[in-house]
Protein backbone atom coordinates (compact mmCIF):
# COMPACT_ATOMS: atom_id res chain seq x y z
CA UNK A 1 0.00 0.00 0.00
CA UNK A 2 1.06 3.53 -0.71
CA UNK A 3 0.81 6.24 1.88
CA UNK A 4 -2.24 7.70 0.18
CA UNK A 5 -4.73 8.90 2.80
CA UNK A 6 -8.20 7.39 2.84
CA UNK A 7 -9.61 10.88 3.12
CA UNK A 8 -8.00 14.10 2.03
CA UNK A 9 -9.74 17.42 2.34
CA UNK A 10 -8.25 20.54 0.82
CA UNK A 11 -9.38 24.12 1.32
CA UNK A 12 -12.99 23.15 2.05
CA UNK A 13 -15.44 26.05 2.22
CA UNK A 14 -19.11 25.88 3.06
CA UNK A 15 -21.64 28.69 3.53
CA UNK A 16 -25.20 28.55 4.69
CA UNK A 17 -27.13 31.41 3.06
CA UNK A 18 -23.93 33.40 2.68
CA UNK A 19 -22.77 32.77 6.25
CA UNK A 20 -19.45 30.92 6.24
CA UNK A 21 -19.58 27.77 8.35
CA UNK A 22 -16.45 26.02 7.12
CA UNK A 23 -13.57 28.27 6.12
CA UNK A 24 -10.77 26.49 4.34
CA UNK A 25 -10.41 23.14 6.05
CA UNK A 26 -7.38 20.97 5.21
CA UNK A 27 -7.40 17.51 6.72
CA UNK A 28 -6.01 14.03 6.05
CA UNK A 29 -7.25 10.78 7.53
CA UNK A 30 -4.96 7.81 7.00
CA UNK A 31 -5.89 4.17 6.85
CA UNK A 32 -6.61 2.42 10.18
CA UNK A 33 -6.47 5.74 11.98
CA UNK A 34 -9.01 7.32 14.29
CA UNK A 35 -9.32 11.06 14.05
CA UNK A 36 -11.37 12.95 16.64
CA UNK A 37 -12.99 16.27 15.79
CA UNK A 38 -13.53 18.50 18.77
CA UNK A 39 -14.89 22.00 19.04
CA UNK A 40 -17.71 24.04 20.48
CA UNK A 41 -21.30 23.65 19.41
CA UNK A 42 -21.75 25.36 16.07
CA UNK A 43 -18.08 25.12 15.12
CA UNK A 44 -18.98 23.12 12.01
CA UNK A 45 -18.24 19.50 12.96
CA UNK A 46 -21.51 18.08 11.67
CA UNK A 47 -21.35 20.20 8.56
CA UNK A 48 -17.88 18.86 7.82
CA UNK A 49 -18.99 15.24 8.25
CA UNK A 50 -22.08 15.78 6.11
CA UNK A 51 -20.00 17.42 3.40
CA UNK A 52 -17.73 14.40 3.27
CA UNK A 53 -20.76 12.16 2.83
CA UNK A 54 -22.08 14.50 0.13
CA UNK A 55 -25.14 15.28 2.21
CA UNK A 56 -24.15 18.94 2.00
CA UNK A 57 -23.02 20.67 -1.16
CA UNK A 58 -19.70 22.43 -0.65
CA UNK A 59 -18.83 25.87 -1.99
CA UNK A 60 -15.11 25.48 -2.56
CA UNK A 61 -12.27 23.03 -2.11
CA UNK A 62 -11.92 19.34 -2.78
CA UNK A 63 -12.57 16.06 -1.01
CA UNK A 64 -10.69 12.94 -2.04
CA UNK A 65 -11.67 9.42 -1.07
CA UNK A 66 -8.76 7.08 -1.73
CA UNK A 67 -7.47 9.56 -4.27
CA UNK A 68 -10.75 10.02 -6.11
CA UNK A 69 -12.19 13.52 -6.12
CA UNK A 70 -15.67 12.94 -4.72
CA UNK A 71 -16.45 16.66 -4.66
CA UNK A 72 -16.52 16.59 -8.45
CA UNK A 73 -20.16 17.18 -9.42
CA UNK A 74 -19.97 14.35 -11.97
CA UNK A 75 -19.29 11.75 -9.30
CA UNK A 76 -21.99 9.15 -8.58
CA UNK A 77 -23.35 10.35 -5.27
CA UNK A 78 -25.09 7.12 -4.22
CA UNK A 79 -22.07 4.95 -5.02
CA UNK A 80 -19.80 7.28 -3.10
CA UNK A 81 -22.06 7.32 -0.04
CA UNK A 82 -22.15 3.56 -0.12
CA UNK A 83 -18.37 3.58 0.41
CA UNK A 84 -18.69 5.66 3.57
CA UNK A 85 -20.44 4.58 6.77
CA UNK A 86 -22.18 7.20 8.87
CA UNK A 87 -23.75 7.24 12.31
CA UNK A 88 -25.54 10.35 13.52
CA UNK A 89 -26.37 11.56 16.98
CA UNK A 90 -29.83 9.92 16.95
CA UNK A 91 -32.77 8.76 14.81
CA UNK A 92 -30.45 6.56 12.78
CA UNK A 93 -32.58 3.44 12.68
CA UNK A 94 -35.69 2.94 10.58
CA UNK A 95 -38.58 2.44 13.02
CA UNK A 96 -40.64 0.32 10.60
CA UNK A 97 -37.90 -2.27 10.10
CA UNK A 98 -36.59 -4.92 12.47
CA UNK A 99 -33.04 -4.76 13.77
CA UNK A 100 -32.02 -7.39 11.24
CA UNK A 101 -33.64 -5.56 8.31
CA UNK A 102 -32.13 -2.28 9.43
CA UNK A 103 -28.68 -3.82 9.39
CA UNK A 104 -29.05 -5.67 6.08
CA UNK A 105 -31.00 -3.08 4.07
CA UNK A 106 -28.01 -1.33 2.52
CA UNK A 107 -26.10 -4.55 1.87
CA UNK A 108 -29.07 -5.99 0.03
CA UNK A 109 -30.38 -2.96 -1.80
CA UNK A 110 -27.22 -0.98 -2.43
CA UNK A 111 -24.44 -3.55 -2.53
CA UNK A 112 -26.50 -6.33 -4.04
CA UNK A 113 -25.55 -8.92 -1.42
CA UNK A 114 -28.01 -11.87 -1.41
CA UNK A 115 -30.33 -11.84 1.59
CA UNK A 116 -29.07 -14.98 3.33
CA UNK A 117 -25.48 -13.85 3.04
CA UNK A 118 -26.30 -10.34 4.26
CA UNK A 119 -28.20 -11.80 7.20
CA UNK A 120 -25.36 -14.12 8.08
CA UNK A 121 -22.95 -11.21 8.34
CA UNK A 122 -25.48 -9.18 10.27
CA UNK A 123 -26.15 -11.97 12.74
CA UNK A 124 -22.41 -12.40 13.33
CA UNK A 125 -22.08 -8.74 14.16
CA UNK A 126 -25.15 -8.59 16.31
CA UNK A 127 -23.86 -11.59 18.19
CA UNK A 128 -20.61 -9.78 18.82
CA UNK A 129 -22.43 -6.87 20.40
CA UNK A 130 -24.60 -9.24 22.42
CA UNK A 131 -27.81 -8.56 20.56
CA UNK A 132 -28.42 -11.90 18.94
CA UNK A 133 -31.79 -12.14 20.67
CA UNK A 134 -32.95 -8.80 19.23
CA UNK A 135 -32.90 -9.70 15.54
CA UNK A 136 -36.66 -9.43 15.11
CA UNK A 137 -37.10 -6.55 17.51
CA UNK A 138 -38.17 -3.10 16.33
CA UNK A 139 -35.96 -0.13 17.24
CA UNK A 140 -38.48 1.48 19.61
CA UNK A 141 -38.05 -1.51 21.91
CA UNK A 142 -34.30 -0.93 22.25
CA UNK A 143 -32.44 1.28 24.69
CA UNK A 144 -30.66 4.30 23.24
CA UNK A 145 -27.33 2.55 23.65
CA UNK A 146 -28.56 -0.55 21.86
CA UNK A 147 -29.97 1.60 19.06
CA UNK A 148 -26.65 3.35 18.56
CA UNK A 149 -24.75 0.06 18.55
CA UNK A 150 -27.10 -1.35 15.94
CA UNK A 151 -26.61 1.85 13.92
CA UNK A 152 -22.85 1.39 14.09
CA UNK A 153 -23.13 -2.23 13.04
CA UNK A 154 -25.39 -1.18 10.18
CA UNK A 155 -22.81 1.36 9.05
CA UNK A 156 -19.93 -1.11 8.99
CA UNK A 157 -21.40 -4.39 7.72
CA UNK A 158 -20.81 -3.32 4.15
CA UNK A 159 -17.12 -2.68 4.92
CA UNK A 160 -16.99 1.07 4.29
CA UNK A 161 -13.64 2.58 3.49
CA UNK A 162 -14.30 5.33 6.00
CA UNK A 163 -16.58 5.56 9.02
CA UNK A 164 -17.99 8.93 10.10
CA UNK A 165 -19.41 9.22 13.61
CA UNK A 166 -21.21 12.40 14.62
CA UNK A 167 -21.47 12.71 18.40
CA UNK A 168 -22.98 9.28 18.61
CA UNK A 169 -23.17 9.31 22.39
CA UNK A 170 -24.36 12.83 23.10
CA UNK A 171 -28.07 11.93 23.12
CA UNK A 172 -27.53 8.99 25.48
CA UNK A 173 -27.99 8.62 29.20
CA UNK A 174 -24.54 8.63 30.82
CA UNK A 175 -24.74 4.96 31.84
CA UNK A 176 -25.24 3.92 28.20
CA UNK A 177 -22.28 5.84 26.79
CA UNK A 178 -19.72 3.21 27.77
CA UNK A 179 -21.13 0.33 25.77
CA UNK A 180 -21.22 2.43 22.61
CA UNK A 181 -17.69 3.74 23.04
CA UNK A 182 -16.44 0.22 23.71
CA UNK A 183 -17.75 -0.81 20.33
CA UNK A 184 -15.89 2.07 18.68
CA UNK A 185 -12.65 1.00 20.41
CA UNK A 186 -13.25 -2.49 19.11
CA UNK A 187 -13.64 -1.15 15.57
CA UNK A 188 -10.36 0.69 15.91
CA UNK A 189 -8.69 -2.56 16.94
CA UNK A 190 -10.31 -4.20 13.93
CA UNK A 191 -8.60 -1.66 11.68
CA UNK A 192 -11.44 0.67 10.74
CA UNK A 193 -10.65 4.17 9.55
CA UNK A 194 -12.73 6.56 11.59
CA UNK A 195 -13.42 10.29 11.65
CA UNK A 196 -15.58 11.18 14.64
CA UNK A 197 -16.99 14.36 16.10
CA UNK A 198 -17.13 14.03 19.86
CA UNK A 199 -17.49 15.79 23.16
CA UNK A 200 -16.06 12.79 25.04
CA UNK A 201 -12.56 14.12 25.72
CA UNK A 202 -11.44 11.16 27.80
CA UNK A 203 -12.47 8.82 25.04
CA UNK A 204 -10.81 10.95 22.35
CA UNK A 205 -7.59 10.92 24.33
CA UNK A 206 -7.76 7.15 24.69
CA UNK A 207 -8.60 6.01 21.16
CA UNK A 208 -7.81 8.85 18.77
CA UNK A 209 -4.54 8.87 16.88
CA UNK A 210 -5.11 12.48 15.96
CA UNK A 211 -7.26 15.13 17.58
CA UNK A 212 -8.48 18.04 15.49
CA UNK A 213 -9.74 21.25 17.06
CA UNK A 214 -12.26 23.26 15.09
CA UNK A 215 -13.42 26.76 15.91
CA UNK A 216 -15.90 28.79 13.89
CA UNK A 217 -15.26 26.70 10.82
CA UNK A 218 -11.47 27.00 11.01
CA UNK A 219 -9.13 24.13 11.81
CA UNK A 220 -7.13 25.72 14.61
CA UNK A 221 -4.83 22.89 15.60
CA UNK A 222 -4.32 19.18 15.12
CA UNK A 223 -1.96 16.62 16.58
CA UNK A 224 -1.68 13.53 18.73
CA UNK A 225 -3.96 13.58 21.79
CA UNK A 226 -1.10 14.14 24.23
CA UNK A 227 -0.11 17.26 22.38
CA UNK A 228 -3.62 18.67 22.03
CA UNK A 229 -4.80 17.88 25.53
CA UNK A 230 -1.56 18.36 27.50
CA UNK A 231 0.40 20.88 25.48
CA UNK A 232 -1.96 22.75 23.19
CA UNK A 233 0.04 25.09 21.00
CA UNK A 234 -2.71 27.51 20.28
CA UNK A 235 -4.34 29.81 22.84
CA UNK A 236 -7.80 29.11 21.36
CA UNK A 237 -7.36 25.38 21.93
CA UNK A 238 -6.15 25.99 25.48
CA UNK A 239 -9.10 28.24 26.13
CA UNK A 240 -11.61 25.69 24.82
CA UNK A 241 -10.11 22.74 26.70
CA UNK A 242 -9.89 24.66 29.95
CA UNK A 243 -13.67 24.34 30.10
CA UNK A 244 -13.48 20.55 30.28
CA UNK B 1 -71.65 -4.13 32.63
CA UNK B 2 -75.01 -5.33 33.85
CA UNK B 3 -76.24 -1.80 34.32
CA UNK B 4 -75.18 -0.72 30.85
CA UNK B 5 -76.87 -3.77 29.29
CA UNK B 6 -80.05 -3.14 31.21
CA UNK B 7 -80.17 0.54 30.34
CA UNK B 8 -79.51 -0.26 26.67
CA UNK B 9 -82.41 -2.70 26.60
CA UNK B 10 -84.68 -0.25 28.37
CA UNK B 11 -83.85 2.51 25.90
CA UNK B 12 -84.39 0.19 22.94
CA UNK B 13 -87.74 -0.88 24.36
CA UNK B 14 -88.87 2.73 24.81
CA UNK B 15 -87.86 3.60 21.25
CA UNK B 16 -89.53 0.47 19.90
CA UNK B 17 -92.79 1.14 21.68
CA UNK B 18 -92.78 4.75 20.55
CA UNK B 19 -92.28 3.76 16.94
CA UNK B 20 -94.83 0.94 16.80
CA UNK B 21 -97.45 3.09 18.46
CA UNK B 22 -97.14 5.81 15.86
CA UNK B 23 -100.05 6.51 13.66
CA UNK B 24 -98.54 5.24 10.39
CA UNK B 25 -96.50 2.33 11.72
CA UNK B 26 -98.59 -0.42 10.16
CA UNK B 27 -98.23 1.17 6.76
CA UNK B 28 -94.49 1.75 7.13
CA UNK B 29 -93.97 -1.78 8.37
CA UNK B 30 -95.75 -3.15 5.36
CA UNK B 31 -93.79 -1.18 2.77
CA UNK B 32 -90.33 -1.17 4.40
CA UNK B 33 -90.07 -4.31 6.49
CA UNK B 34 -91.85 -7.06 4.61
CA UNK B 35 -89.99 -10.27 5.45
CA UNK B 36 -91.33 -12.18 2.44
CA UNK B 37 -90.15 -9.57 -0.02
CA UNK B 38 -86.85 -9.27 1.85
CA UNK B 39 -86.24 -12.99 1.46
CA UNK B 40 -87.34 -13.09 -2.14
CA UNK B 41 -85.17 -10.18 -3.17
CA UNK B 42 -82.03 -11.42 -1.42
CA UNK B 43 -80.53 -13.46 -4.32
CA UNK B 44 -80.89 -10.59 -6.79
CA UNK B 45 -79.52 -8.12 -4.27
CA UNK B 46 -76.51 -10.33 -3.52
CA UNK B 47 -75.81 -10.56 -7.21
CA UNK B 48 -75.94 -6.78 -7.39
CA UNK B 49 -73.71 -6.50 -4.34
CA UNK B 50 -71.14 -8.65 -6.09
CA UNK B 51 -70.82 -5.90 -8.71
CA UNK B 52 -70.26 -3.35 -5.95
CA UNK B 53 -67.56 -5.51 -4.43
CA UNK B 54 -65.84 -5.76 -7.80
CA UNK B 55 -66.04 -2.01 -8.31
CA UNK B 56 -64.63 -1.51 -4.82
CA UNK B 57 -61.79 -3.92 -5.47
CA UNK B 58 -60.61 -2.18 -8.63
CA UNK B 59 -61.24 1.27 -7.21
CA UNK B 60 -59.06 0.51 -4.18
CA UNK B 61 -56.22 -0.68 -6.39
CA UNK B 62 -56.64 2.32 -8.66
CA UNK B 63 -56.68 4.75 -5.75
CA UNK B 64 -53.64 3.14 -4.14
CA UNK B 65 -51.61 3.61 -7.30
CA UNK B 66 -52.89 6.97 -8.46
CA UNK B 67 -52.99 8.61 -5.04
CA UNK B 68 -49.42 7.50 -4.29
CA UNK B 69 -48.28 8.92 -7.60
CA UNK B 70 -49.96 12.26 -6.94
CA UNK B 71 -48.61 12.39 -3.38
CA UNK B 72 -45.08 11.68 -4.56
CA UNK B 73 -45.31 14.29 -7.31
CA UNK B 74 -46.46 16.86 -4.78
CA UNK B 75 -43.46 16.21 -2.54
CA UNK B 76 -40.90 16.55 -5.36
CA UNK B 77 -38.71 19.59 -4.86
CA UNK B 78 -36.87 21.57 -7.47
CA UNK B 79 -37.96 24.02 -10.13
CA UNK B 80 -37.90 21.40 -12.89
CA UNK B 81 -40.88 19.68 -11.35
CA UNK B 82 -42.97 22.82 -11.01
CA UNK B 83 -45.39 22.02 -13.88
CA UNK B 84 -45.99 18.52 -12.52
CA UNK B 85 -46.43 19.79 -8.98
CA UNK B 86 -48.83 22.42 -10.23
CA UNK B 87 -50.93 19.91 -12.16
CA UNK B 88 -51.08 17.57 -9.19
CA UNK B 89 -52.11 20.38 -6.86
CA UNK B 90 -54.76 21.60 -9.30
CA UNK B 91 -56.12 18.08 -9.60
CA UNK B 92 -56.45 17.55 -5.85
CA UNK B 93 -58.06 20.94 -5.32
CA UNK B 94 -60.53 20.37 -8.14
CA UNK B 95 -61.62 16.87 -7.24
CA UNK B 96 -61.87 17.52 -3.54
CA UNK B 97 -64.30 20.30 -4.37
CA UNK B 98 -66.69 18.50 -6.71
CA UNK B 99 -69.40 16.24 -5.27
CA UNK B 100 -68.87 12.59 -6.24
CA UNK B 101 -72.22 12.40 -7.96
CA UNK B 102 -71.29 15.19 -10.37
CA UNK B 103 -67.96 13.54 -11.16
CA UNK B 104 -69.91 10.36 -11.84
CA UNK B 105 -72.26 12.10 -14.26
CA UNK B 106 -69.47 13.98 -16.02
CA UNK B 107 -67.25 10.92 -16.43
CA UNK B 108 -69.98 8.34 -16.88
CA UNK B 109 -72.00 10.21 -19.47
CA UNK B 110 -69.44 12.69 -20.80
CA UNK B 111 -66.48 10.53 -21.72
CA UNK B 112 -68.45 7.79 -23.53
CA UNK B 113 -70.17 10.61 -25.39
CA UNK B 114 -66.84 11.64 -26.90
CA UNK B 115 -66.83 8.39 -28.83
CA UNK B 116 -63.10 7.96 -28.21
CA UNK B 117 -63.44 4.59 -26.53
CA UNK B 118 -65.24 1.39 -27.45
CA UNK B 119 -68.47 0.82 -25.55
CA UNK B 120 -67.64 0.08 -21.94
CA UNK B 121 -70.09 -0.83 -19.18
CA UNK B 122 -71.26 1.95 -16.86
CA UNK B 123 -69.56 0.29 -13.89
CA UNK B 124 -66.23 0.87 -15.65
CA UNK B 125 -66.77 4.63 -15.82
CA UNK B 126 -68.18 4.56 -12.31
CA UNK B 127 -64.96 2.98 -11.08
CA UNK B 128 -62.88 5.61 -12.89
CA UNK B 129 -64.95 8.39 -11.34
CA UNK B 130 -64.52 6.94 -7.86
CA UNK B 131 -60.78 6.56 -8.39
CA UNK B 132 -60.51 10.19 -9.50
CA UNK B 133 -62.51 11.50 -6.57
CA UNK B 134 -60.94 9.37 -3.86
CA UNK B 135 -57.38 9.71 -5.11
CA UNK B 136 -57.66 13.43 -4.49
CA UNK B 137 -58.44 12.84 -0.81
CA UNK B 138 -56.13 9.91 -0.30
CA UNK B 139 -53.16 11.62 -1.95
CA UNK B 140 -53.51 14.49 0.50
CA UNK B 141 -53.60 12.07 3.41
CA UNK B 142 -50.54 10.26 2.08
CA UNK B 143 -48.69 13.49 1.54
CA UNK B 144 -49.36 14.55 5.10
CA UNK B 145 -48.03 11.18 6.24
CA UNK B 146 -44.87 11.46 4.15
CA UNK B 147 -44.21 14.96 5.38
CA UNK B 148 -44.56 13.78 8.97
CA UNK B 149 -41.65 11.36 8.51
CA UNK B 150 -38.69 12.85 10.33
CA UNK B 151 -36.16 14.38 7.89
CA UNK B 152 -33.36 12.47 9.59
CA UNK B 153 -34.87 9.28 8.19
CA UNK B 154 -34.18 10.47 4.66
CA UNK B 155 -30.73 11.54 5.69
CA UNK B 156 -30.01 8.15 7.25
CA UNK B 157 -31.29 6.38 4.14
CA UNK B 158 -29.32 8.52 1.71
CA UNK B 159 -26.17 8.20 3.82
CA UNK B 160 -26.40 4.43 3.37
CA UNK B 161 -26.28 4.94 -0.38
CA UNK B 162 -29.98 4.35 -1.08
CA UNK B 163 -31.12 6.36 -4.10
CA UNK B 164 -33.87 8.96 -3.94
CA UNK B 165 -36.39 6.50 -5.33
CA UNK B 166 -35.34 3.71 -2.97
CA UNK B 167 -35.54 6.07 -0.01
CA UNK B 168 -39.04 7.06 -1.03
CA UNK B 169 -40.21 3.51 -1.58
CA UNK B 170 -38.54 1.73 1.32
CA UNK B 171 -38.34 4.40 3.99
CA UNK B 172 -40.60 7.41 3.50
CA UNK B 173 -43.72 5.79 2.04
CA UNK B 174 -44.02 2.86 4.47
CA UNK B 175 -43.51 5.14 7.46
CA UNK B 176 -45.85 7.76 6.04
CA UNK B 177 -48.61 5.22 5.42
CA UNK B 178 -48.29 3.95 8.98
CA UNK B 179 -48.70 7.44 10.35
CA UNK B 180 -51.98 7.96 8.50
CA UNK B 181 -53.36 4.42 8.73
CA UNK B 182 -56.57 5.44 10.56
CA UNK B 183 -57.34 8.24 8.09
CA UNK B 184 -56.79 5.90 5.15
CA UNK B 185 -59.08 3.33 6.73
CA UNK B 186 -61.80 5.94 7.10
CA UNK B 187 -61.51 6.92 3.45
CA UNK B 188 -61.78 3.26 2.56
CA UNK B 189 -64.95 2.87 4.59
CA UNK B 190 -66.57 5.85 2.96
CA UNK B 191 -65.60 4.62 -0.47
CA UNK B 192 -67.24 1.33 0.39
CA UNK B 193 -70.52 3.19 0.67
CA UNK B 194 -69.98 5.34 -2.38
CA UNK B 195 -69.61 2.34 -4.67
CA UNK B 196 -73.43 2.25 -4.46
CA UNK B 197 -73.43 5.46 -6.51
CA UNK B 198 -72.42 3.65 -9.70
CA UNK B 199 -76.13 2.83 -9.93
CA UNK B 200 -76.83 6.38 -11.12
CA UNK B 201 -75.01 5.51 -14.34
CA UNK B 202 -77.28 2.55 -14.88
CA UNK B 203 -74.98 -0.18 -13.57
CA UNK B 204 -77.10 -2.95 -12.13
CA UNK B 205 -75.54 -3.05 -8.70
CA UNK B 206 -77.24 -3.69 -5.38
CA UNK B 207 -78.85 -0.25 -5.23
CA UNK B 208 -80.25 -0.42 -8.73
CA UNK B 209 -81.39 -4.02 -8.22
CA UNK B 210 -83.25 -2.84 -5.14
CA UNK B 211 -84.83 -0.11 -7.24
CA UNK B 212 -86.00 -2.59 -9.84
CA UNK B 213 -87.58 -4.82 -7.24
CA UNK B 214 -89.08 -1.81 -5.50
CA UNK B 215 -90.88 -0.75 -8.65
CA UNK B 216 -92.26 -4.24 -9.30
CA UNK B 217 -93.67 -4.78 -5.82
CA UNK B 218 -94.22 -1.13 -4.97
CA UNK B 219 -92.38 -1.91 -1.76
CA UNK B 220 -89.25 -0.37 -0.22
CA UNK B 221 -88.05 -3.43 1.68
CA UNK B 222 -85.26 -4.20 -0.85
CA UNK B 223 -83.64 -0.83 -0.05
CA UNK B 224 -83.62 -1.71 3.63
CA UNK B 225 -82.03 -5.05 2.84
CA UNK B 226 -79.47 -3.39 0.56
CA UNK B 227 -78.65 -0.94 3.35
CA UNK B 228 -78.16 -3.76 5.80
CA UNK B 229 -75.88 -5.52 3.34
CA UNK B 230 -73.73 -2.39 3.11
CA UNK B 231 -73.54 -2.18 6.88
CA UNK B 232 -72.64 -5.83 7.07
CA UNK B 233 -69.68 -5.58 4.72
CA UNK B 234 -68.37 -2.31 6.06
CA UNK B 235 -68.73 -3.17 9.73
CA UNK B 236 -65.47 -5.15 10.06
CA UNK B 237 -63.56 -2.33 8.39
CA UNK B 238 -65.17 0.27 10.61
CA UNK B 239 -64.02 -1.74 13.63
CA UNK B 240 -60.51 -2.00 12.20
CA UNK B 241 -60.46 1.76 11.55
CA UNK B 242 -61.47 2.46 15.15
CA UNK B 243 -58.94 0.02 16.46
CA UNK B 244 -56.20 1.62 14.37
CA UNK B 245 -57.02 5.11 15.62
CA UNK B 246 -57.15 3.91 19.20
CA UNK B 247 -53.79 2.25 18.81
CA UNK B 248 -52.31 5.30 17.10
CA UNK B 249 -53.54 7.45 19.97
CA UNK B 250 -52.02 5.12 22.56
CA UNK B 251 -48.69 5.20 20.73
CA UNK B 252 -48.83 8.95 20.60
CA UNK B 253 -49.31 9.03 24.36
CA UNK B 254 -46.39 6.78 25.18
CA UNK B 255 -44.31 8.66 22.61
CA UNK B 256 -43.59 5.73 20.31
CA UNK B 257 -41.43 6.49 17.32
CA UNK B 258 -43.55 4.91 14.60
N1 LIG C 1 -29.10 23.52 7.25
C1 LIG C 1 -28.54 24.61 7.79
N2 LIG C 1 -28.94 25.84 7.41
C2 LIG C 1 -28.38 26.95 7.93
N3 LIG C 1 -27.41 26.95 8.86
C3 LIG C 1 -26.97 25.74 9.28
C4 LIG C 1 -27.51 24.53 8.79
N4 LIG C 1 -26.88 23.50 9.38
C5 LIG C 1 -25.99 24.06 10.23
N5 LIG C 1 -26.02 25.40 10.18
C6 LIG C 1 -25.17 26.32 10.92
O1 LIG C 1 -23.84 25.97 10.69
C7 LIG C 1 -23.05 26.11 11.85
C8 LIG C 1 -22.32 24.82 12.13
O2 LIG C 1 -23.26 23.81 12.48
P1 LIG C 1 -22.81 22.33 12.79
O3 LIG C 1 -24.06 21.57 12.99
O4 LIG C 1 -21.87 21.87 11.76
O5 LIG C 1 -22.04 22.50 14.17
P2 LIG C 1 -21.49 21.39 15.14
O6 LIG C 1 -20.06 21.70 15.34
O7 LIG C 1 -21.82 20.06 14.63
O8 LIG C 1 -22.28 21.68 16.47
P3 LIG C 1 -22.83 20.68 17.58
O9 LIG C 1 -21.67 20.39 18.48
O10 LIG C 1 -23.88 21.49 18.28
O11 LIG C 1 -23.37 19.50 16.88
C9 LIG C 1 -24.01 26.53 12.95
O12 LIG C 1 -23.88 27.90 13.14
C10 LIG C 1 -25.36 26.19 12.41
O13 LIG C 1 -26.32 27.08 12.91
MG1 LIG D 1 -23.13 18.48 15.31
Amino acid sequence: MTDQPVLRITNLHKNFDGVPVLRGIDLDVHQHRVVALIGASGSGKSTLLKSINLLERIDDGQIFLKGEDISDPRVNVDKTRARIGVVFQQFNLFPHLTVLDNVTLASRKVHGVPRDQAEETAVEWLERIGMRDKLRTYPDRLSGGQQQRVAIVRAITSNPELLLLDEITSALDPQLVGEVLDLVSELKTGGSTILMATHEMTFARKVADTVVFLKDGVLIEQGPPEQIFDHPQHPETRDYLSRY
Amino acid sequence: MLISAASTIALAAVLWLTVINTHGWAEVQRSFFDPKIAWASLPTLLLGLWLNVQVLFFAVIGVAIFATLIAVVRTLRGAVFFPLRFLAAAYTDLFRGIPVIIVLYLIGFGIPGLGLFPRLPPEFWGTIALILTYSAYVSEVLRAGMEAVHPSQRLAARSLGLSHAQTLRMIVLPQGVRKVGPALMNDFVSMQKDVGLVSVLGAVDVVRSAGIIESTYANFTPYVVAGLLFVLISWPFIRVADWLSARAQRREQIGGTV
